[in-house]
């Protein structure tokens, strides 16, 4: 796992219920939740645009199968269940573009199926 | 036709020597030649052929590829001991009866193999969707070991669970076997995903595959051959050495070079360019491999 990322937080949740709490009352940096889809062969949206050095929480969920979210770059891979939302919390260290991918195989086009994070300076 | 006079004439980019202490590219036709040691034997190595792909622009020669390889092997006048398909064997479908089609064509075509002992293993397109069941029905276990000439094989699956992984399972299967040899036995894993996370960021890896790498570490002479990749590919963790075999239906961009792992146009001027099989000549007395990379034929 990269030393520098910090993964506050990866929990299983019921679909609905997944809600950012991370920062309240806290004083640290809010969040930037950002949603994403993943259903056969795809992620939406296939792209995800953050800044270096801000916190950021993706909630990742399933539209039909079981499918992977693996994002190497940073040390980042989970499962994604149908029925359930996964939160994946961490703070982008390096700026650049990162694959991210479904690491669960999942049918004729899972080869196909992946994305692309973007962190801004 | 002499089997070292095809290479020769099949224009290969040279031989490979492989061994536990590194990797050094060679002129063809080199150390392999005059081969009359019992201690050493030879095996054709083919992989990902993904029996069953459609796709002109990518092959226009799907149905031919794999039996102009098939012939190609048969033409050796010096037959290897053994061939083995690295996974792959056929290209996914979601349709179950569809699955055991292609697998039923690929095994036939494989039948007309001369050698007489042909090994198989899976790859994710073959077993990942039904955890290797219609693979188990044409071609048996997904992981299983045999040995040859003093060599230990060990053929391990990391892609019937889904998820890439060997599983705790069959790592308790692998530490039992390893446990009977002696730290210097020569040692062969054929497998069908890199071991190492090669490339994760396009699934190039297998998840739990430290531990596969782990149990392996020591012993001295480890050699792990793979397919996965559609490409030629070397790479040592350690004193073991991996080596990726080309696919026979189409070859992938090097690791990380484009951002999508899509398959490589098929170039017109250059037929079947990057698609091939190899020879793997072993000395079990020196516990080392030769690979020579074929090409496939035209004809």
């Amino acid at each position: 796992m990269n030393s520098f990322l910090r993964i506050a937080l990866v929990a299983f949740l019921t679909a609905g219920l997944a809600v950012s709490t991370a920062g309240i009352g806290s004083g640290a940096p809010k969040e930037k939740v950002i949603k994403l889809t993943a259903k056969k062969f795809e992620y939406s949206p296939a792209e995800i645009t953050v800044k270096k050095g801000e916190p950021v929480v993706i909630e990742v969920s399933s539209e039909d199968v079981k499918h992977g979210f693996t994002l190497p770059d940073f040390g980042i891979r989970t499962d994604i269940k149908p029925g359930s939302v996964n939160r994946i919390s961490f703070t982008p260290d390096k700026a650049g573009r990162f694959a991210f991918a479904c690491d669960v195989f999942c049918g004729a086009g899972h080869e196909e199926m992946s994305g692309t994070l973007i962190v801004t300076e | 036709m002499h089997r070292r006079d095809f290479i020769k004439l099949a224009g290969l980019g040279g031989v490979v020597f492989a061994s536990g202490l590194g990797v050094k590219v060679l002129g063809a036709g080199g150390p392999s030649d005059g081969r009359t040691s019992p201690d050493e034997f030879y095996f054709v190595q083919l992989s990902d052929t993904h029996w069953g792909f459609d796709g002109p622009s990518i092959n226009p020669d799907s149905q031919g590829t794999l039996k102009k390889a098939v012939a190609a092997v048969n033409t050796l006048d010096e037959q290897p001991d053994f061939v083995v398909f690295t996974g792959d064997l056929t290209h996914i479908t979601e349709d179950r009866q569809a699955r055991r089609d292609r697998m039923a064509q690929f095994h036939d075509i494989a039948g007309a193999l001369k050698a007489k002992t042909v090994r198989f293993m899976a790859g994710e397109h073959d077993a990942s969707l039904d955890r290797g069941e219609a693979y188990q029905e044409f071609f048996g276990e997904l992981n299983y070991t045999f040995d040859h000439k003093g060599v230990h094989f060990v053929v391990i699956d990391n892609v019937s669970d889904p998820s890439a992984l060997v599983g705790e399972a069959q790592l308790k299967w692998l530490q039992s076997d390893l446990g009977r040899l002696k730290k210097d036995a020569p040692i062969v894993v054929l497998t069908h995903r890199p071991l190492f996370d090669l490339y994760p960021q396009w699934d190039w890896t297998t998840r739990d595959g430290t531990a596969v790498i782990n149990a392996l570490m020591p012993y001295k002479n480890v050699t792990v051959f793979y397919g996965h990749i559609h490409q030629e590919h070397h790479f040592m963790t350690g004193h073991i050495a991996h080596h990726a075999a080309k696919s026979l239906m189409f070859p992938l961009p090097a690791p990380g070079s484009t951002p999508k792992r899509a398959p490589l146009p098929w170039d017109a001027s250059a037929p079947y360019k990057g698609l091939g099989f190899r020879d793997v000549e072993a000395d079990v007395r020196k516990a080392r491999f030769e690979i020579a990379e074929l090409a496939v034929s035209k004809t």
